[in-house]
């Protein structure tokens, strides 16, 4: 397909600090290639900004292919832009027309702070991570392989639920402001392994309070954030969490 | 903390309060609809059925605390959640769309709620409060209510009723877990099922004895 040049109005989200007020800013682009991902894009008004002598805008990103995590907007309203299963950094500008105007904001959630502009701060899910989404392994010589069985179906769900990159767009989609499907895939991923069962009541009681004391909201079952995962999680993954918090908080024993 | 109160302090576990009270309401509803049906063979199947429930003597206000207990524990677990929810968007967007998840049902979860409060207080006064009488049966109150301009707005609070369930039935299942990739879909479909055919019955009691005063005549 030939490429082509597109031009369009990008309004976007400006705000100097965490604390401070912030307002959608129009910029117009001209002969921005359809082949340009989507933060390229940002790159080339950047640029212009910078000549200018503009501030520029501030965005994460990090391995722009849609691994990491680290990218994300929300793009006309959706997390990650109108392409399914995508990261915004996977998205290009091919998916745009000539003359559209493009808006695009920060996550918002209360338990995802905004520091500047499109950059959020995400360190609630490190937290909650850090509150039970591990597995306790004791060193030593390393164990035979094949002591350990996995069936390989089960191993193919916990793969597809380690597959969250932490990137919170099921938050900013989520009408309540929840990683309900974030928190739901990290449990998901160590309960149906033989390895994560050991810790498995204890990982979901203190995850799920932990998600609770960052500010988060509550699940209301709206699967926006199926919606918007770019990695295609599914709600199966919170149904087994409500699965697991319910076993746990009435059998853990200690 | 005691592990029943952290439980059910948490936000999951207030979700489980909604689901738990919002089945038994559900089960209420199912048995409310289906009596109703009585509606349907004429004035004194209905009023012996009325009859008939009413004959169970201490049994009767049992069941309507444990009811009403039910039904505040429900209103009062939403709102705690409606206004919870609410602090924890922060800020709105300026472009608001669905990325397709979001229903009708589901957008409108508390404000069918409110309707759906009001409507069984209205219900409450035209049917639960008057003394019913040998010469005054229920059905005599049915046709005095329905049998005018109050029947539209029983037709509000049921229309909000059958919102509220279409997202509420299957909403409960996913909250407590009961999810499996083979009857997930079949369940959905179900749940919408129960709650047309509940929907289904209210509304045409209410059109029926709008429409056709004569057809619950003693």
């Amino acid at each position: 397909m030939a490429s082509k040049t597109i031009n369009i109005l990008v309004k976007i989200w400006r705000q100097n600090g965490p604390y401070v007020q912030g307002c959608l800013e129009e910029y117009p682009l001209r002969d921005i290639s359809t082949d340009m991902s989507f933060l390229e894009m940002m790159d080339v008004l950047n640029e212009n900004l910078t000549r200018k002598g503009q501030e520029p805008i501030a965005f994460d990103s990090d391995c722009r292919e849609g691994i990491c995590g680290m990218c994300g907007a929300v793009v006309n309203g959706t997390a990650h832009g109108p392409q399914k299963e995508t990261t915004l950094c996977q998205l290009h500008m091919r998916q745009f027309h000539d003359g559209d105007t493009v808006v695009i904001e920060p996550f918002r959630s209360r338990g995802l702070p905004i520091v500047k502009d499109l950059v959020v701060d995400r360190s609630a899910l490190d937290r909650i991570i850090q509150a039970g989404g591990y597995v306790s392994v004791n060193t030593g010589s390393p164990k035979d392989a094949n002591t350990i069985l996995v069936p390989q179906h089960v191993a193919e769900k916990a793969m597809d639920a380690a597959a969250c990159i932490g990137c919170g767009a099921c938050a900013a989609a989520c009408p309540n402001g929840v990683p309900m499907l974030f928190l739901g895939a990290k449990v998901s991923q160590l309960a149906l392994l033989p390895q994560g069962k050991l810790e498995s009541k204890k990982r979901a009681i203190e995850m799920v309070l932990q998600m609770d004391k960052e500010g988060f909201g509550n699940c209301g079952n709206e699967r926006e954030c199926e919606n918007v995962c770019p990695k295609g999680i599914k709600i199966s993954n919170i149904a087994r969490l409500n699965r697991e918090f319910l076993k746990a908080s009435f059998t853990i024993d200690h | 903390m005691c592990w029943f109160i952290q439980t059910f302090k948490s936000s999951l576990g207030k979700k489980y309060i909604m689901a738990i009270t919002g089945f038994l309401l559900g089960g209420f509803l199912l048995v409310h609809a289906l009596g109703n049906s009585s509606v349907f063979w004429g004035g004194e199947a209905f009023n012996s059925y009325a009859h008939h429930l009413h004959s169970m003597g201490p049994l009767v206000p049992l069941f309507e605390i444990c009811l009403l207990a039910v039904f505040c524990l429900h209103i009062i677990t939403a709102g705690y959640l409606f206004f919870e929810n609410r602090a924890a968007r922060g800020s709105q967007y300026a472009v608001q769309t669905s990325a397709g998840g979001r229903t009708w049902g589901s957008k409108t979860m508390p404000y069918t709620g409110i309707i759906i409060l009001l409507f069984i207080l209205l219900h409450l006064v035209n049917f639960h409060f008057p003394e019913k009488t040998v010469e005054k049966p229920i059905s005599v109150f049915v046709v005095e209510v329905l049998h005018g301009p109050q029947a539209l707005l029983y037709l509000i609070g049921l229309a909000a009723l059958l919102l509220h369930i279409s997202h509420g039935f299957w909403s409960l299942l996913q909250t407590l877990g009961i999810s499996h990739p083979k009857y997930d879909q079949p369940l959905r479909v179900l749940a919408w099922i129960l709650a047309g055919f509940m929907g289904a019955v209210f509304i045409l009691v209410t059109l029926l004895v709008l429409f056709c005063k004569s057809y619950l005549a003693i």
